[in-house]
């Protein structure tokens, strides 16, 4: 797939605190990229910086080859779906959707056809001389989605766009959103703080944290084979233990020798191990631990243990009802195949975070 | 629905000053309601229900030439006030972050109107222009436009950047996004404000006091001069007057900024 | 070619404050930077300013003729401040507390008399207080009359409060509004009543809408120059009358000015006082 929007080393800073720190990364054609990260991390800046409301301090961003920070907001070939939608409120459904047609100077014929298209594929004909205050919740994301993609643009960035639906309208949009990328062949960017949003929706992610990137990869790729403690901490649960390379497994100060996947690493290196709850076979193993909580959630259940030497909890997700009691002492393990070690020293080289 | 506080059982000694506020504000004006429709000429005695100090009202020239001098300096001064104070409003909201311009926009509101008043008076004479309705006029702006800006500001707080970064973004220029977006989500707050300076003109004293030319007073400064002469029962008439107008203007601008604050 | 972003900001810039800044540049700044500079210098002799510099303006508002205008100015407005805060702290407190339709009404009926022209209300109280008038009759009925009430420091007060008593009740109003009703439900849980709740809670966090509506009250009432003379028979001079005359009559604008930096000077130092309050009472909140 080729390259679309190419950023390269863009920094913006807010009087002292940085919001991003010389990002760089490549969204592809057709791609369906996420950018997830806490509150802070730079996400919406970066998005900001893509729709033309923010400059970078540094850096470049590119657009099939050109510079697109040259070019004012108003005449970029980009659209956002704000999160607050930002619907005009003195307008009905098909002005709102027309209003960037309009801007175009398009013929009305055309205006008229292309509006009722776009509500007909989000299924608002019905609503079009509505006004937005008359809608529910999930129909103004529609509208507003109506609205951007009417124009056509080569990217469409969304903001938190599932964030203001309850429960119930965000699976029904987030397989809506899916369904239109796909149609309409558009290059979506979303962004969120909802891993699992974007997990379900994208084809890409990039995981930032402090204005920086962490790491950029398929969800499968960023679950299974997380690259930083950030990550591995940020994505999903996982029990985490830093320690040093030490024949064949993982040093742990009070926990001994862990089974751990070193091949490659020095003796001596200091690591963290990072595994997944569902990789932790209860009953034997190399450690032992009491059960302090059970928690039955239908399909899995979650089972905490404390174990002597760890700081935190061990936290296991067995299938089905736990088949375990609390104040059990019980052993447990991983196969080492099972971890996955994030050796320190690079990590603490590439992101200045101390382990 | 607002709940009612059990608390407020224990505060029944509260509702004496609470009370004697409302009677103390509504007096003064329903003694001035009654006595305009009293007959006698000594307004403290009832001498039957009568319309005659209306009659009389219209048959006084001073108070028309003083009214249509009001309307003028109020009409003029609203439309101008409006247009500064709105552009002002969105330039502080939107392109500076100043806090001593900030300041500067309200500064007329706060000052004491003697204090503008003089400075006016101090200004005109000083460039030697000759007063007028005009001299009144530009004082009026002076304020007026600082309750607008104020008004549309307080809109401008509410409304949110992302409808104007919308709009450029679905294509359109700073001026197509001024005129399409930003001014009709303002819209309530310019009618509110201008309806604001408009009252404020009509029955402002004291600035038009300095700064008015003696062949053209407004209004209030030809009821000054009567009032000054004691109780005619002509004011009575008068004052109801000007009591159902300025009632049925805050009434109506409460009703307008409900219905497009339900917008 | 289009402009530099930073090149369509400027001119924005330009467009929005440009004109309203010019227009108070021209109409406020220079006429008070005027007032300001004729503080120090002597008057003409048939009025006007001749430009030589002087210090006997600020002396003359040592003249004890002019101190005791001041301080009976002051002693007024402030018994007039006062008043109003007794009556418009339950006032507002109450209305804060009333149901939701009721509270704009209660709101609005505070308001209105305020948007109706100002001359009017006081004339209502010359009706009111004349010899003649509704509270003499009362009075007399009562064998207690007639009083004279017209014309008399009182009746001055009565004029101010009157016309500045919404100015109290609605800062107030907004303070005490603001005030999460939690606050005062967890005082009652811990065991408060609701006397020591108002003092130990109501009152200290409604302190800054107590002193914006003391400065709205305060500031006006000191420089109003018409419910003296109209209320007060023109027996007592206020600061309001004596900057009026200065100007109008005795063409004094040297000693006018300083008058009105006076009251400048006192705003300002109440604003302060108001501003450090509400950061005060912002951080203990």
């Amino acid at each position: 797939m080729n390259t679309l929007i190419s950023i390269e080393g863009v920094s913006r800073r807010f009087g002292d605190v940085t919001a991003l720190d010389s990002v760089s990364l490549d969204i592809r054609q057709g791609e369906f990229f996420a950018l997830l990260g806490p509150s802070g991390c730079g996400k919406t800046t970066l998005l900001r910086i893509l729709a033309g409301f923010e400059e970078p301090d540094a850096g470049s961003v590119r657009l099939d080859g050109a510079d697109l920070l040259a070019v004012p907001a108003h005449r970029r070939p980009v659209n956002l779906m704000f999160q607050s939608y930002a619907l005009f409120p003195h307008m009905s459904v098909e002005k709102n959707v027309a209003y960037g047609l309009e801007r175009e100077k398009l013929p009305r014929q055309e205006i008229r056809r292309r509006v009722s298209e776009v509500l007909e594929t989000v299924g608002l004909a019905a609503h079009a001389r509505r006004r937005p205050h008359q809608l529910s919740g999930g129909q103004r994301q529609r509208v507003a989605l109506a609205r951007a993609i009417v124009k056509r643009p080569r990217l469409l960035l969304l903001d938190e766009p599932l964030s203001a639906l309850d429960k119930k309208v965000r699976a029904e949009m987030q397989l809506e959103l899916k369904r239109l990328q796909h149609d309409v062949g558009i290059t979506f960017v979303v962004v969120t703080h909802d891993q699992e949003e974007a997990m379900s929706l994208a084809d890409r992610i990039a995981v930032m944290q402090g204005g920086r990137v962490e790491q950029i990869d398929a969800p499968v790729a960023l679950y299974d084979r997380p690259r930083t403690p950030f990550v591995a901490d940020f994505i999903g649960a996982n029990n985490l233990f830093a320690g040093t390379v030490s024949g064949g497994g993982l040093e742990v100060s009070g926990l001994g020798v862990l089974p751990a996947p070193t091949a490659g690493l020095p003796e001596g290196a200091q690591a963290l191990l990072a595994v997944r709850p569902e990789r932790v076979r209860l009953g034997q193993g190399t450690l032992t631990g009491t059960v302090v909580d059970v928690s039955f959630y239908g399909g899995v259940s979650h089972v905490a243990l404390s174990v002597p030497g760890h700081g935190g909890h061990v936290l296991v997700a067995t299938q089905g009802p736990a088949r375990v009691e609390t104040g059990t002492e019980i052993e447990l393990g991983w196969d080492a195949a099972d971890g996955v070690v994030i050796a320190a020293d690079d990590a603490a080289v590439e992101n200045g975070a101390p382990v | 629905m607002a709940r009612r506080e059990p608390a407020l059982r224990g505060n029944g000694w509260l509702r004496l000053p609470f009370w004697l506020t409302y009677l103390f504000l509504y007096a003064p004006i329903a003694v001035l309601v009654v006595m305009s429709f009293n007959r006698n000429k000594t307004p403290y005695s009832w001498g039957g229900f009568s319309l005659d100090w209306y009659g009389r009202l219209a048959e006084n020239s001073s108070l028309r030439t003083g009214l249509v001098n009001t309307l003028i300096v109020a009409l003029g001064s609203t439309a101008l006030s409006t247009v500064l104070g709105t552009l002002l409003a969105v330039g502080l909201a939107r392109h500076t972050r100043s806090r001593v311009l900030d300041a500067l926009s309200t500064l007329p509101a706060i000052l004491p109107d003697l204090v503008l008043a003089i400075g006016l008076l101090v200004f005109y004479s000083a460039i030697k222009m000759t007063l007028g309705l005009h001299s009144v006029l530009v004082a009026h702006t002076v304020f007026g436009m600082a309750f607008v800006t104020a008004v549309v500001r307080a809109r401008l707080g509410h409304a949110d950047t992302s409808l104007e970064e919308a709009s450029q973004d679905l294509g359109a220029t700073p001026y197509t996004t001024f005129i399409k977006v930003t001014l009709p989500t303002l819209a309530p707050g310019i009618v509110a404000g201008a309806l604001l300076a408009f009252t404020l003109s009509l029955d402002e004293f004291v600035i038009a006091f300095f700064t008015h030319a003696p062949s053209q007073p407004t209004l209030p400064i030809v009821i000054y001069s009567m009032v000054r002469f004691g109780v005619t029962p002509e004011i009575n008439a008068l004052a109801t007057l000007l009591l159902a107008v300025s009632f049925t203007v805050v009434i109506v601008a409460q009703r307008l900024t409900k219905l497009t604050e339900a917008l | 070619m289009t402009p530099s972003p930073a090149g369509r900001r400027a001119a924005a810039r330009v467009a929005t404050l440009g004109p309203g800044f010019a227009f108070l540049t021209v109409f406020l700044l220079v006429p008070l930077a005027l007032v300001l500079s004729y503080t120090v210098f002597r008057r003409g002799r048939f009025g006007g300013i001749v430009y030589e510099p002087t210090g006997e303006n600020f002396a003359r508002l040592a003249d004890p003729l002019y101190l005791d205008v001041v301080l009976g100015s002051v002693r007024l407005a402030a018994v007039t401040t006062l008043l109003a805060l007794l009556l418009g702290y339950p006032t507002a407190y109450m209305i804060a507390r009333l149901p939701g339709r009721w509270k704009a009404i209660a709101l609005v009926a505070v308001v209105l008399p305020f948007w109706t022209n100002f001359l009017i209300r006081t004339y209502a109280w010359i009706v009111l207080l004349n010899s003649q008038g509704p509270v003499n009759s009362g009075l007399e009925a009562l064998g207690l009359g007639p009083v004279e009430l017209l014309y008399t420091d009182g009746a001055i007060v009565a004029g101010l409060l009157y016309a500045y008593l919404p100015l109290m009740i609605l800062p107030l109003y907004s303070a005490i509004e603001r005030l999460d009703p939690q606050l005062r439900e967890a005082s009652a849980n811990l065991g408060a009543r609701p006397a020591r709740t108002f003092w130990s809670v109501t009152l200290p966090l409604s302190l800054p809408g107590v002193l914006t509506g003391c400065v709205f009250v305060f500031v006006p009432s000191l420089g109003n120059f018409v419910i003296p003379e109209l209320l007060g028979g023109g027996r007592r001079i206020m600061v309001g009358n004596l900057i009026r005359d200065q100007f109008l009559k005795a063409r004094d604008w040297p000693f006018g000015s300083v008058l009105a930096l006076a009251v400048i000077a006192v705003l300002v130092l109440l604003l302060f006082a108001q501003a450090w309050a509400g950061r005060r009472a912002g951080r203990n909140g």
